[in-house]
């Protein structure tokens, strides 16, 4: 029978992965999943009954993740990030798209492909920090956009912006990186 | 109201996040009518929502 706190400790790797997807930051993802993990030592009668231990340890991940974003928004308010050079070109001066996106082929059963997931991850890799955390505190936490403005200390508008800017650079990356055509 | 393709994907985007008004919906609907791209558009942010909901799920990894 093995040591429940090896059980955990052998989900390390995983969680990290995990915390990078959304912190962007190197030493904020260890300091998350070193407090979840201790904090899932502690409270190991938690998990007493569970099916699945990285289910358990992921859920208490996320709140961690939030608490660090959070932190990190106080500690670098929101800057750097204002210029939409990333948006410009996407339309002409009327509002028109300069280049019209096209059906992406065989998108239903994108979702099944690992190739389109990995393509997913190298482009949210690229957006800047403060974009990412907004886009995943709300697409993948599931959070209001009431809370994620909260959280990163911006205007509801600011956070659409956000969001928006988010859409419009991974859409256009995954149209350049994947291709399942 | 007649909407830029600009306008129309901001409220596309915008309506992930919350409740477009009435005129806005109607609005965007009217536009997707007349344009492949916008309606495009919305299909693949809507992919990208349950794409993103999928990342790191591995649940009997290692």
């Amino acid at each position: 029978m093995e040591d429940f706190s090896a059980l955990v400790e052998r989900q390390r790797p995983y969680l990290l992965r995990y915390a990078s997807l959304h912190l962007r930051d190197r030493h904020a993802a260890e300091d998350a999943v070193q407090e979840t993990l201790l904090a899932a030592l502690a409270g190991k009668s938690g998990f007493a009954g569970r099916a699945n231990l990285r289910t358990w340890l992921t859920g208490i991940l996320k709140h961690k993740i939030v608490d660090a974003i959070r932190r990190l928004s106080r500690e670098a308010p929101l800057a750097g990030e204002e210029d939409s050079a990333d948006l410009e070109g996407l339309f002409d001066k009327r509002g028109h798209w300069s280049e019209m996106p096209a059906a992406w082929p065989g998108a239903d059963s994108s979702l099944e492909q690992k190739q389109f997931l990995i393509a997913l991850e190298q482009c949210l890799a690229r957006l800047p920090a403060r974009t990412a955390q907004a886009f995943m505190m709300r697409e993948h936490l599931g959070l209001e956009t009431a809370e994620i403005c909260k959280e990163l200390g911006v205007t509801p508008t600011h956070c659409w912006v956000l969001l928006y800017r988010a859409r419009m650079a991974l859409r256009r990356c995954l149209e350049t990186n994947w291709s399942a055509k | 109201m007649m909407l830029s393709c600009k306008e129309v994907t901001q409220l596309v985007s915008q309506g992930l996040d919350r409740r477009l008004g009435l005129g806005e919906r109607l609005a965007v609907r009217v536009h997707f009518a007349i344009c492949s791209g916008c309606y495009n558009f919305r299909r693949q942010v809507e992919l990208l929502r349950r794409a993103v909901q999928r990342l790191g799920q591995e649940p009997d990894g290692p």
